[in-house]
């Protein structure tokens, strides 16, 4: 039992928690620009870069340097909608989304001929984790968990309590609507996707020290995020919560050997997000939170 | 005259993958172009098209399922019924759904044929792959060889653009092109737009396929790495886009026209220093990255823009009318 909570709840909901922060960003990203943004998972992989570059040549921790790569990753976000989104914000959406899928692209070869193709870490080591009670905890666990709790709190606050969260509500609601109430489109979306920069730099930076570093990493991160926000309802950033832990605890638990071979081969674990999504839509598209219908 | 053979040789191999290049855009232009279905998943067609007549094909192999040593034109087909079966379900399930959601779905499905190919040992031989394939025409003398393997492609790919072209002036394309602009309407004027879909997207997966099975036979090895999704799908994605989504013509252009640029950036980059070859091969996809907004942005029609077919002669009036009550649902 114990083995169960520590080798595979846990990591559950370390990778959920991980998976939450960019579901929230792409549920963000769908509700106020009507895209499946797929460069997302680059965008993380470029955040948890901009952090190595923190420790690596400012030879700061990476907690220190997280605030650095969600400053730098936000301002990435919201340049890369002037250059590559926002020329084609008249055009039919389906056109953005091609575009999202070429940044994509650029946003992992940039990070190739950067800092290479190779693997890196934040710190090398094997840390001891805390026991307690027979479980282990491992800092870094706790500190994902928890600062993934601290933003998706502040993110709460942010959207009911300023002016420009409740803009962004308004504009997510009735887009033509928000515009003749005098609400600043643009500068909403803007704001939205500084917003989505910081949490996809979050969510990089957890990944990085939760496992390592690879420009790969923000690809295959990509399917199940896409699956959390959809089995949490596309459009509504907390559905995203309820499934990005969903899909992170049924990925590692699937993995378990409840009747002595593990129920799903470790190797096919990407296929269980897939699986979970396609089994939404068949019973519910809009998800659990009555998201958006496409 | 030894380097002029070379030459030819080399201009045949490029030749070679453009056309098998404009084989996908071709499935592509189907899905996409005509019908405005969003496939992201062309490398898992691909693929499946290659592994299937490769296997069915190759001579026997301890390492991998194999020993059925059925002729090349059976394979290729096999790999294109292959494809058309993996795609029916998929598109049974997303096609009523908005575009986003093929996206997604495709984007999985690929991956998970990635996974399955890798780790199935028994039937793949897992990430050493499956070597071996025969190919058609290699008996003959060396310049030869290459040059009747790409008559063969390029007889496929006219082959294709001929039905193509047939098919998108028949009613049948007329209804894609109707559904891909307004959904509601072709609704309305009773046809059943999720059965055409379903057949437009299973349709184009079987090209992709067949353009699967003719790379395997080509290469004559395959590896689950070929079927990383930025060769074998975001490049076909840049090819349509850049000929002219809804054209086939400009498919088949803009396959060789991106092609061509990434063999040629392919042996300007070679001349560099090795440790700037590997830098220069990021920078390459960066810059078919860049190439894609930069289309987008300036020429969102392409090389070649859509020509819509002309409307029926006044004389087969009659004869369309009955087609539409034919195609109306049941229901």
């Amino acid at each position: 039992m114990l083995d169960f909570i520590n080798f595979y709840l846990i990591p559950g909901i370390v990778i959920g928690s991980i998976y939450t922060l960019g579901a929230i960003g792409i549920s963000l990203i769908f509700s106020i620009l009507r895209i499946a943004h797929l460069a997302h998972g680059d965008l993380i992989a470029l955040g948890a870069y901009f952090a190595l570059f923190g420790v690596v040549e400012l030879g700061w921790s990476p907690y220190l340097a997280l605030p650095l790569a969600m400053a730098l990753t936000a301002a990435t976000s919201i340049g890369m909608d002037r250059l590559c989104y926002r020329p084609l914000r008249r055009m039919r959406t389906v056109m953005v989304i091609i575009a999202s899928f070429g940044v994509a692209l650029m946003l992992r070869s940039a990070i190739m001929l950067i800092w290479g193709p190779d693997t890196a870490v934040y710190q090398s080591g094997i840390q001891r984790p805390l026991i307690w009670a027979g479980l282990r905890l491992q800092e870094k666990h706790l500190f994902i968990v928890g600062a993934a709790v601290v933003l998706v709190a502040l993110l709460h606050l942010f959207l009911t309590r300023t002016t420009t969260g409740k803009a962004m509500r308004a504009v997510s609601d009735d887009p033509d609507l928000a515009r003749v109430c005098g609400i600043r489109t643009e500068a909403v979306i803007r704001a939205m996707w500084g917003v989505a920069g910081c949490l996809c730099a979050a969510a990089g930076v957890f990944l990085g020290l939760d496992t390592q570093l690879n420009p790969l990493m923000g690809f295959s991160l990509l399917l199940p995020m896409f699956a959390a926000a959809i089995l949490g309802g596309i459009g509504k950033p907390y559905g995203a919560i309820v499934g990005g832990m969903a899909i992170g605890i049924a990925e590692e638990v699937s993995t378990y050997p409840f009747f002595g071979d593990p129920l799903v081969a470790p190797t096919y674990k990407a296929a269980i997000a897939f699986t979970l999504m396609v089994l939404m839509l068949l019973w519910r598209p809009t998800g659990l939170f009555k998201g958006k219908v496409l | 005259m030894e380097s002029a053979t070379g030459l030819l040789v080399y201009a045949t191999a490029v030749l070679t993958m453009g056309g098998i290049y404009a084989i996908l855009s071709l499935g592509l232009n189907i899905q996409w172009g005509f019908t405005g279905l969003f496939n992201l998943g062309i490398a898992g067609f691909f693929a499946v098209g290659a592994y299937g007549s490769a296997i069915l094909t190759a001579r026997p192999a301890a390492e991998h399922l194999g020993g059925f040593g059925l002729p090349v034109p059976l394979g290729l087909l096999a790999a294109a019924l292959l494809a058309g079966l993996i795609a029916w379900p998929i598109g049974r399930l997303t096609l009523r759904l908005k575009a986003d959601y093929l996206a997604i779905a495709t984007i999985g499905i690929a991956e998970i044929l990635r996974l399955v190919l890798k780790n199935e040992q028994g039937v793949t031989n897992g990430a050493i792959g499956i070597s071996h394939i025969p190919r058609p025409f290699e008996s003959l003398p060396r310049p030869y060889d290459e040059l009747a393997f790409l008559a063969l492609v390029a007889g496929i790919v006219l082959g294709l653009y001929w039905a193509l072209e047939r098919v998108r002036r028949a009613p049948w394309g007329r209804i894609m092109r109707a559904i891909r602009d307004n959904e509601a309407s072709a609704e309305a004027t009773g046809k059943n737009a999720m059965k055409f879909k379903l057949e437009a997207f299973v349709f184009g997966a079987m090209i992709m396929g067949l353009g699967g099975g003719v790379y395997a036979h080509y290469v004559k090895f395959i590896s689950p790495e070929a079927f990383e999704p930025l060769m074998s799908t975001f490049i076909v994605w840049v090819m349509l886009v850049a000929g002219g989504s809804g054209n086939n013509r400009g498919a088949i252009a803009g396959a060789l026209a991106i092609w061509g640029i990434w063999s040629l950036t392919e042996i300007l980059t070679s001349q560099l220093p090795p440790d700037w070859t590997t830098r220069a091969a990021y920078l390459r996809v960066f810059l078919i990255g860049f190439f894609l907004q930069v289309i987008l942005q300036r020429a969102p029609h392409g090389m070649f823009r859509e020509v819509p077919p002309a409307p029926p002669a006044p004389t087969r009036k009659g004869r369309d009318s009955g087609t539409a009550t034919e195609n109306a649902p049941a229901e």
